[in-house]
């Protein structure tokens, strides 16, 4: 008997959603669930209500790691964006070598936080790198040690993160750029607009899907990072550099206290859940306009 | 007027070249500190060029060098990484390009839903969803062996690449699979005909997806991968990492560059395709 390729174009989808089903959602609710319990190094069943979110937000090394989440996340978008359209609008103008430009601004892209993170420590490492450098020029006084500032540390990962995902930027804006049609630029020289006023009054807002397309793009390399925090800075100083990424895992596997972790990682679904509702939100606004 | 355009346009490409500096001198740096001598490391500063050009820090990074107690390099893991990343990029794009064939053109009454329920699933962080898993595949007897790191990969990896191989499908018209039914091709034989052969393209976009993500994951690989097929992204920080004495930047760079060549290689031979691969998660994001 021959299956109906209706029925095997049914088929093809259960190995995807049993995956999906179990490894994703199935997971999540294990997670959500496990974050009301006592669970320490092993998970046990014994429900304690809100008592491991309490614990979680009492402890100082939460409150700066969540609190990173929003001044690297802020800074790294808000300067991925700036410089990409700054790129962008700089490529726009006609100039020549541009798939030249494109590739280098683009390259970094491809290359790991790992890889990245390592790269930028090396460079701002007092001792080895940038202000060695230029104090061997004879600039004594120069001193960059950002890296081993608690309270600039975290700058440093903007910087290392603005350089892997900057380019990304340009490379959606300008084809946002490029998709405007050439009319509205006649019409706009017709009336004497200069190309400044042009673009503030006229072709950005018309981008403005592509703006929260970047803004998604780049939300979630943020609530992810934890590569770059971990070859870049391990954290540190102290916890001063931590992020919720890394003090779910640490608190998974090496302190053992699946609990607590369990309800960082809530918390961080519940962030995420929050992004994605202002970027729906964003985007039905747009459609209505 | 013209005046002011050169003026304009010289300033445009004195910002455009500070910025390609700023996105370069990286890069610049690991490759030139990678061919100094280990002398050279510990006189200079990483901003001056390699005085004799030495490949010493190359081959110590691929073989020989420390990490804690084994010293083997990290040439190991690279073969690690390329198997991981084959493995988990062909079955991903056949599982995907099946999915999104069948989503896009067999008028599936649940379709909507289950494209719907793999895409916010993929916003979800890993770090939520880690630990049942690891659980998962020790009840399983899986823990730290490929088949988890394999699957671990796929599992996340589908989503989008299912989302990439649909919206092409849906554009198909669907005169072509009905013709093909009527000829009598059942389902794969449609599929292996006709939509494998037009869809080369965006095989070749997903795959470019696919490649770089796996082989840039470094959290994954930590926690699923074990010792025995660690990639490299995991032995490359535990190289810099652990090091104990002064550290050796020239290996350390060397081995950061082996790291990065293969994505690297992608990039700048997929020109194009590998701009569609990235923004291709961007479209319906």
């Amino acid at each position: 008997m021959r299956i109906r390729p209706q029925t095997l174009a049914r088929l093809v989808l259960v190995p995807t959603i049993l995956l999906t089903v179990i490894g994703v959602y199935g997971s999540i609710l294990w997670t959500v669930n496990i974050s009301f319990t006592s669970s320490g190094f092993l998970p046990t069943g014994k429900y304690v209500g809100l008592d491991r979110y309490y614990e979680l937000w009492g402890q100082a090394r939460w409150r700066v790691a969540y609190t990173n989440l929003f001044v690297f996340g802020g800074l790294y978008i808000f300067f991925c964006i700036g410089a990409g359209l700054l790129l962008a609008i700089a490529l726009d103008q006609g100039v020549r070598g541009r798939s030249f430009f494109q590739t280098i601004f683009l390259y970094p892209i491809a290359l790991s936080f790992i890889v990245t993170g390592l790269a930028w420590r090396w460079i701002l490492n007092p001792t080895t790198g940038l202000e060695a450098y230029v104090r061997g020029l004879g600039y004594e006084g120069f001193s960059f040690g950002w890296l081993s500032d608690p309270d600039m540390a975290i700058f440093t990962l903007v910087i290392a993160g603005v350089w892997h995902s900057a380019g990304l930027m340009m490379v959606i804006i300008f084809a946002g750029l490029q998709s405007i049609d050439g009319e509205i630029w006649r019409a706009g020289r017709v009336d004497g607009i200069s190309r400044f006023h042009m673009y503030r009054g006229v072709v950005l807002p018309m981008l403005f899907p592509v703006f929260v397309t970047c803004l998604v793009l780049l939300a979630m390399n943020v609530v992810r990072s934890y590569d770059l925090v971990v070859a870049m800075t391990g954290g540190g100083p102290g916890y001063s550099t931590d992020v919720p990424a890394k003090y779910i895992v640490d608190h998974l596997f090496d302190r053992a206290n699946i609990g607590r972790a369990s309800a960082g990682a809530t918390m961080l679904l519940l962030t995420v859940m929050a992004i994605i509702a202002l970027s729906t939100y964003l985007g039905r606004k747009e459609t209505r306009r | 007027m013209k005046d002011q355009n050169a003026i304009a346009m010289a300033a445009i490409y004195a910002f455009l070249a500070i910025a390609a500096a700023f996105f370069a001198i990286p890069l610049i740096i690991m490759l030139l500190t990678s061919f100094k001598t280990a002398e050279e490391v510990r006189e200079g500063s990483i901003f001056f060029l390699p005085e004799s050009w030495s490949l010493a820090a190359w081959g110590k990074a691929w073989g020989e060098a420390c990490i804690g107690r084994v010293c083997e390099g990290i040439g190991g893991n690279f073969w690690n990484s390329v198997l991981i990343t084959v493995l988990a990029t062909s079955i991903s794009l056949l599982l995907a390009s099946l999915n999104g064939f069948a989503l896009a053109q067999w008028r599936l009454r649940m379709s909507g839903p289950i494209l719907g329920m793999l895409l916010i699933g993929a916003f979800i962080p890993y770090q939520i969803m880690i630990y049942p898993l690891v659980r998962l595949f020790a009840t399983g007897g899986m823990h730290q062996t490929l088949g988890a790191i394999v699957t671990v990969h796929v599992l996340f990896g589908l989503p989008i690449l299912t989302l990439i191989f649909r919206n092409f499908y849906i554009g198909l018209p669907e005169e072509l699979i009905k013709a093909a039914r009527v000829d009598g091709a059942g389902f794969f034989q449609i599929y292996g005909m006709i939509i494998v052969p037009m869809s080369v393209n965006v095989f070749l976009v997903a795959a470019i997806l696919s490649i770089t993500g796996v082989w840039n994951d470094y959290l994954l690989g930590l926690i699923f991968a074990g010792p025995n097929f660690q990639p490299m992204t995991v032995s490359l920080q535990n190289l810099v990492g652990t090091q104990m004495g002064l550290p050796e930047y020239n290996v350390n760079m060397a081995a950061t560059i082996l790291t990065a060549l293969p994505p690297l290689a992608v990039y700048l031979l997929s020109g194009k395709y590998f701009v569609r691969g990235v923004t291709a998660g961007a479209v319906k994001g």
